[in-house]
Formats: C-alpha cells, structure tokens, sequence
C-alpha cells in the first residue's frame, strides 16, 4: 500500500473551488514534485494532507489516506499525533516559521516533548545531533540563539530540522528554497536529497521547474486547481504533452539565449512597426518581429552585420521570434553610466569596495551576486540616494553622485528604477492612472490622460487599469505599472533591482520579455540587479559577479557563463539549479 | 456599524446641534434667575432640575456645550498644529533638529500635562482662551511624538525614495506624498483628542481658571454644584454626565474611524 493515496481530492471555499479531481499517490522513500504558479492550488492540496485546509475549507475526496489514517475522518488528535510522527511540514515562508522570541534549539525541541517520552537531557543531545543532520555549524552555540541571529539559510535548516526531528515518513516541503540565494539554496536541496535518499518520502512544492527537477521522480503540474500532467520528471520535462506545461518550461530562462522571446509573441507588431518609421535603419531589424515566418528569408540579405549573430543565430525556432539588438557596433556606443571605484562602508563593513563599470546605450549590464554582495548598494549610488565613501557616478557625461540634489533633478527623469516590490513603491493612496500621470507631467499633473492609457498600452495593460489602486492588482500587474512609470518620462537608463524574483516564472517570463521589448524599441539601457543566475545570462549583455562588495569577475556574459576565470564564479554557477539535473537517488549501501 | 459606534453618532448629532443652534433643544435662556424655582429635583417641567438660582440645569449644559465643545476642538487643533510643525521638523530636518525637538519634546513629557497647562494659565492669567491655549500646548508633545515617527515610516517609505528618483523636490514630496499619508492618522489623533481635551478643558474651569460663572460651561457648573453635592446631586450629575458622553462619543468615533482605517 502506498504511503500517501489521494483520489479525486476537491477544496472549496464557500462558493470557488480551487482544488478539483486531484489524485496521486506517494510511496515509500520516494520524491514527488508538485509544480504551478501561485493560486494553483498546490499548497492547499499539501495542507489538505495535513487535514489543515482551514476552517472555511470544504474537502471532500473518495480517499485521502496517509500512512493508514484517512485524513477525511481522522479525529483531532489523530491528526495531531500524525502531523508529528509521521509527517513533517516546512511551510512556505519559513524564514518566519520560527518564534523570534525562543531560541531554535527549544523550537525543535517541541516535537520531541508533545512525541516522545526523552528527558530534557536526551531532547537536548537530540536537538545538537538533528541540527549538525541538517548542517548547521557549531550546533551548541546555534540552538541557544534565536532566530533573528541566524541568516536566512540556517534558518530554514533549523526549520527542516523540527519537522524531521521525529523522523516522519513523509516530509511535505512549501517552497523550501523560495527567497534564498542559489549556493545556499543548493545546500538546502542537497540535505532534502539526503533525506529522500536515507529513506523519508518527500513531497516537493514549488513554482521552480528546476528545484523539483533535482529531485522527484515524479512530477504533477498543476494548474487553476487541476493536474494537467504528471509522471516520470524526465518525461514531462523531456517530452511535456500538455501546452501549459510546454509554456511553463519555455518560461525557464536559464539557457536561453539573449534576446528569446520566454512568451508566446502577441500583438507586438505596432511598436516594432512605429520604431520601424522613426529609425529607417532599424526598419530591416524590426521587420521578423511583425511576421516571424519571415524572419530568415528576409534578415538574410539585409541585415547588419553586427546584427546577424543574434537575429539569425537560431533561424529555425520561428515559434518564438526573436529581439534583434538595435544597430550599432558594440564596441563604440555612448556610454550613459560610468562607475569609477565605488566605495562604501557601513561601519566596519565595507559594502561596496573599489566597483567600477561602464554601461553602454541600449545594452544591459547585470550584476549578479548573493544577498550581502553589495549589489543592492550599488543601485542606491547609481541612482544617488546614498553617497559613496570614494568614487563617483557620471550619469550621460554629467558629474552624478558628486552633484547637488537640485543640479541632478535636471537629469533625474533620464534615470529610472523599477523595484523588487512594486507595491511599495508606490503611494498607497494613488490610482494607477494618478501614478503615471505624475510621472508623464514630472509632477505637474494628477489627471490621467491619453498619454497615460498609451503608457499603459504599452507595457501590456489594459487603459482601464488606470481607475485602480495597486494593491488590487496581481504582482505581475503591478510591475508593468511600474515599469511603465520607469519609462514615462522617456530614460535613458533604468536601473532595476531585482524586478523578477518576487514573481511566478510565466510572469517573469511576460515581465523579461516587456524589458527586452521596450530596450529594442526605446533604446533603453539596463543595469539589472539579479540574484538569478538563469534571468541575468538570459537579459544582460555584460555581468559583474559580485562577492564581498568587490567585482571578482566581469565581462561579456556569454564569456562569462561559458569560462567563469573566478572560483567564486564557477562555485556559484555550480550550484544553479537547472532543468533536467536530477540524480537518481544513489542505493542504499 | 456597530452599535456602540451608531450611539456615539447619535451623541455626537447631538452635541452638534446643541453647539450650533441651542435654542432648538433648549428655548429658555440660560442666565435668566427664578430664586423661587431654586433647588428643584428634575421633573417634567425641569428635566435637569433646577440651581441655587432657579435656573434650568438642562437649559444651561445645551448651552453650554458650544463652549465646551468650541475648546476641546480647539485645543486639539493647536496640539495638532504645533505637533505637525514640530513632527515635521524632527521627520525631515536635519538629524541635530531632530535630536534637539525630540530632547524638548521629552523634556516637556517629564511634566503633567495638566501642571503645564496650570503654569502657563498663572502666567497670563485665567480664561477661555488661555485655557484653550494651554491645553492645546500640553497635549501637543504626545501627538508631536506620534507624528514624528509617521513623518520618518512615511519618509523612509521605498514610495518617497521612488519619488526622489523621479526628480522630485523636498517640498513638492512633502506636500504630495507625507502629509496625505500622514493625515489620515491625523484625523483619528484628532477625533480621540477632542473628548481628552474637552475633559481637561472643564478641569480647568472647574478649578476656576478657565470660563468663568456665572458663564454656561460644564466645569464651571460642575465647580458651582460642588458645594450642594450632598443635598442637591442633579446640580453636579447632568453636567458631569454630558462632559462623560461627549468624551466617551468622540472617542468610540475616533476607535471606530482607526479599526476601519486598519481593516481597508
């Protein structure tokens, strides 16, 4: 019999149901992944597991079973005494899963007091064992910490810690490795790998096509509610039957190459055709945007000779047409931002420490690194809201960050920025319509008019978008609105800081794809600040490697990715997690 | 609505009425003497009773409710107003600005509100207006404090900061973006500060410093009927019972006003 059977599951809450005829089961020792976009129903399918849907939740199902007990009628205390023995639970968000007042050590403690019947002595030495299990340093000194004194990391290692520490036969993992950096993330998936392998069946939920790939064998895609494919994980990433799977992979983008479209094309032909008119140059360039069938015959004669690697590169993947880069010789272009050592200290730590580069017209510069690298810093003094200790800023020529306030206002609207958190970004009393008329007008006006429905038009919004507040918007609509105020008062150059990584990969895809457009037609200059090793390979042209706030290595992207010189570079790339790196599970020995 | 809140509507509608046009609810005139009407129980004829010189107590505390409520209204408003110039200062002044308000503003904590109010009415003298004065400037630290701190959430919001990237200037931030953020606080600061304000209004006249007798003013009354308070309670009751129902109405208000402020 298998550890987990689940047959025609449904949720409902009052009258919306979002979860419908979900069945699968789980065996013993085995790894299954659960893949969608938010709102798919995933999380509620796994709490459902744990007869924690919620009180307003109605489950009905013709089984739900897990190791024997049927969840559907299981008393209070039966759930109670399973969601500790038998299942452990890492919930999403755990980074806030932990009381910030106790320790961590009396945290996953708990268990083993409501469980077992251990003395404190034992629980003690059980707690140091289970978390030197999971990897975390000097165990002693970190259970006697609370959990504000441990980095995002660790924490979510003592959270794994407490729902393994019973040694459940089934681990349910909510995005496990959600908001944390790529090397610690890969240790994360190593210790869950370890623990499938050692023989706790595991449950893998994530919006990460990669991060499950590493590990289930079998993988159930998800979408409003339903499971529209499942089966062996390199089958459905191999050969995915079903189309929204199909789009959720093409979304993915690591490896592919700079200037694909992650997005089915749709109605992209004005634009192209208006920058078509205003630039006779471009007119051949923009043309295999408005009729992809055409895109080889016609670029093969015309085009420049700068522009034939990446328009022509991959001539037969007319599916998704490609952004050719505006003409112009790579080499010789204005430079719209120069960076000469920057130097900042906050204290005794030095955030950003002798960072110099340049950013061309028209092209984009990632700069990639963990949390703590020093990249966000760079940001704030590329857009002069903090001072550097040494260096400067020249912003299109002009003396930026040794400037004065009041002389940079003039050049201020040539610079924008898009934010990781776009809500907050903006004024909690606007309408989207208010926002970007301010931005149109430079202040001057809060009516929206014509010029904002085009802006809105532009990034992809509906005009009648504008009547709304931002907070009733989803995430990835409220990125187009501030994207679109980025580039209301026509820059030169924005800066954005992690605009993707709060989003669902088919709304990066749709966002990565907006930026691109709008570099092609505006000629628009990116500093993208990532710590996405996939997106930045996939947006920039140019990369920085960020470490310790020093540069360890920069240059050509593709030069980058292809022969990292630096062993922090090289590391870091190791530990991206890609589609189609599953292990199979090594035999026990 | 909740009910609670639907009754301190009521009593505020009230109250309201009976600031603008008392001679609706109360025709009588309030100073007119009847020594033969003197100490009368509340009956159908007076609904308050009577004081010590036949005057209609009910007459007397609708009358006098313009008073009352005019100074708590307007203490809270000269609270509020310096606290907004002082909470600005401090929120986006330079850092010694800030540091040296909120030194004073702690300075000034260390003292009763109510002796601070006491110090300056010796100084210029007892009266409705230096009363008012007065106790506006004593509640001013408190809400100078809870100012401050919106001012700095609001100016260090990453909204301000993308307002600063797109060129705009301190004043035109300030003017669009900090005080519609922070009035909405405002607003609620003010409403639960009218019912406090009303309450240390009539201490002040009870005390014989703020209106004077025999001027209708719900202190003043309640300091008149002190002296008959064992024989003759209705002399001090209904006063003292309109200062608690209009500080507990504004108050319910103002909570109300915060929970949906929280909720939406």
């Amino acid at each position: 019999m298998s550890l987990v059977t689940v047959d025609d599951l449904s949720v409902r809450f009052g009258a919306t149901t979002v979860v419908s005829g979900v069945s699968f089961s789980v065996e013993e020792g085995e790894c299954i992944g659960i893949v969608g976009e938010s709102g798919s129903g995933k999380s509620v399918t796994a709490r459902a597991l744990l007869g924690l849907a919620g009180r307003r939740a109605v489950v009905s199902a013709a089984a739900l079973d897990v190791d024997g007990t049927d969840i559907r009628t299981a008393s209070p205390r039966q759930l109670r005494a399973l969601r500790g023995r038998e299942i452990g639970y890492v919930s999403q968000g755990a980074l806030v899963a932990l009381d910030p007042l106790r320790p961590v050590g009396r945290e996953i403690s708990d268990s083993l007091r409501l469980h077992t019947t251990m003395t404190p002595v034992e629980r003690r030495a059980r707690v140091l064992e289970l978390l030197a299990d999971v990897g975390v340093p000097e165990p002693s000194l970190r259970a006697g910490q609370r959990p504000d004194e441990l980095s995002g990391g660790l924490r979510q290692r003592a959270v794994i810690a407490s729902a393994i520490a019973l040694r459940p036969r089934l681990l349910i993992a909510d995005e496990p490795t959600t908001a944390l950096d790529s090397t610690v993330q890969a240790g994360i998936l190593d210790l869950l790998e370890r623990l499938r392998d050692a023989g706790t069946a595991v449950i893998l939920i994530s919006h990460d096509l990669a991060v499950v790939s590493r590990l289930a064998t079998r993988v159930l895609v998800m979408n409003a509610g339903t499971i529209v494919e499942s089966g062996p994980t390199a089958r459905v990433l191999g050969e995915p039957r079903h189309p929204y799977t199909r789009r959720l992979i093409a979304a993915v983008p690591t490896d592919r190459p700079r200037g694909t479209r992650l997005t089915p094309a749709v109605a992209a032909a004005p634009a192209a055709v208006s920058t078509a008119a205003a630039a006779p140059v471009a007119a051949s360039v923009a043309a295999p945007v408005a009729a992809p069938v055409a895109a080889p015959v016609g670029n093969s004669g015309t085009a420049v000779a700068e522009d034939t690697e990446s328009s022509v590169s991959t001539p037969g993947a007319t599916a998704t047409p490609e952004f050719p880069k505006t003409p112009g010789d790579a080499g010789g272009r204005a430079v719209v931002v120069a960076a000469s050592r920057l130097s900042r200290r906050f204290g005794a730590r030095l955030a950003v420490d002798d960072v110099s580069f340049t950013l061309e017209r028209g092209r984009t510069l990632g700069v990639v690194g963990e949390s703590g690298s020093g990249k966000t810093t760079v940001a704030r003094l590329v857009l002069a809201l903090d001072r550097p200790d040494a260096g400067d800023v020249h912003v299109l020529g002009e003396p930026w960050t040794t400037a004065t306030e009041r002389e940079r206002r003039a050049l201020r609207p040539r610079i924008g920025a898009i934010y990781q958190d776009a809500l907050s970004s903006f004024d909690p009393r606007f309408t989207v319509g208010r926002i970007l008329a301010d931005a149109v007008s430079h202040g001057r006006s809060t009516r929206a008019g014509d010029e904002v429905a085009a802006l809105l038009r532009r990034v992809g919004l509906d005009p009648a978008v504008a009547a709304r507040r931002p907070l009733h918007l989803s995430g990835g609509q409220q990125q187009r609105v501030a994207i679109a105020r980025a580039i209301a008062a026509k820059p030169d150059v924005i800066v954005c800081d992690e605009p993707v990584s709060s989003l669902d990969v088919s709304v990066q895809a749709q966002v990565l794809d907006l930026l691109d457009e709008l570099q092609r037609d505006l000629g628009i200059s990116y500093l993208f600040i990532t710590h996405d090793l996939g997106v930045v390979r996939h947006v920039s042209d140019d990369v920085l490697v960020m470490q310790h706030g020093r540069v360890v290595e920069s240059g050509p992207t593709e030069r980058v990715f292809a022969d990292p010189r630096d062993p922090y570079t090289r590391a870091l790339f190791a530990s991206a997690p890609r589609i189609g790196g599953w292990r199979a599970p090594t035999p026990p020995s | 609505m909740r009910l609670p809140s639907v009754l301190a509507l009521a009593v505020v509608a009230f109250l309201a009425i009976a600031a603008l046009a008392p001679s609706a609810l109360a025709p009588g005139d309030p100073l007119a003497i009847a020594p033969l009407d003197a100490f009368q129980p509340p009956s159908l004829a007076h609904i308050f009773g009577t004081d010590e010189s036949g005057r209609d107590i009910y007459t007397r505390v609708v009358h006098g409710t313009g008073a009352s409520l005019l100074i708590g209204i307007a203490a809270t408003a000269i609270g509020l107003g310096l606290a907004v110039v002082f909470g600005l200062l401090a929120g986006f002044g330079p850092r010694w600005l800030d540091f040296g308000t909120t030194r004073l503003l702690e300075v000034l904590f260390a003292f009763p509100g109510l002796l601070f109010a006491l110090l300056f009415i010796v100084i210029y003298g007892p009266g409705v207006v230096t009363s008012t004065i007065a106790v506006g400037l004593s509640t001013a630290p408190g809400y100078a404090r809870i100012i401050r701190s919106r001012v700095i959430q609001v100016r260090t919001s990453p909204y301000l900061e993308a307002a600063v990237v797109l060129g705009r200037g301190r004043t035109t931030r300030i003017v669009r973006h900090v005080l519609p953020n922070v009035a909405g606080s405002l607003f609620v600061l003010a409403t639960l500060g009218i019912g406090q304000s009303i309450v240390w209004a009539s201490s002040l006249s009870y005390l014989g410093l703020g209106a004077v007798p025999p001027a209708a003013e719900w202190g003043a009354m309640l300091s008149a009927g002190r002296t008959y308070i064992a024989s003759f309670w209705w002399m001090t009751f209904f006063p003292g019972l309109f200062i608690v129902l209009s500080a507990a109405a504004t108050t319910l208000l103002g909570r109300a006003i915060q929970q949906r402020g929280r909720e939406s």
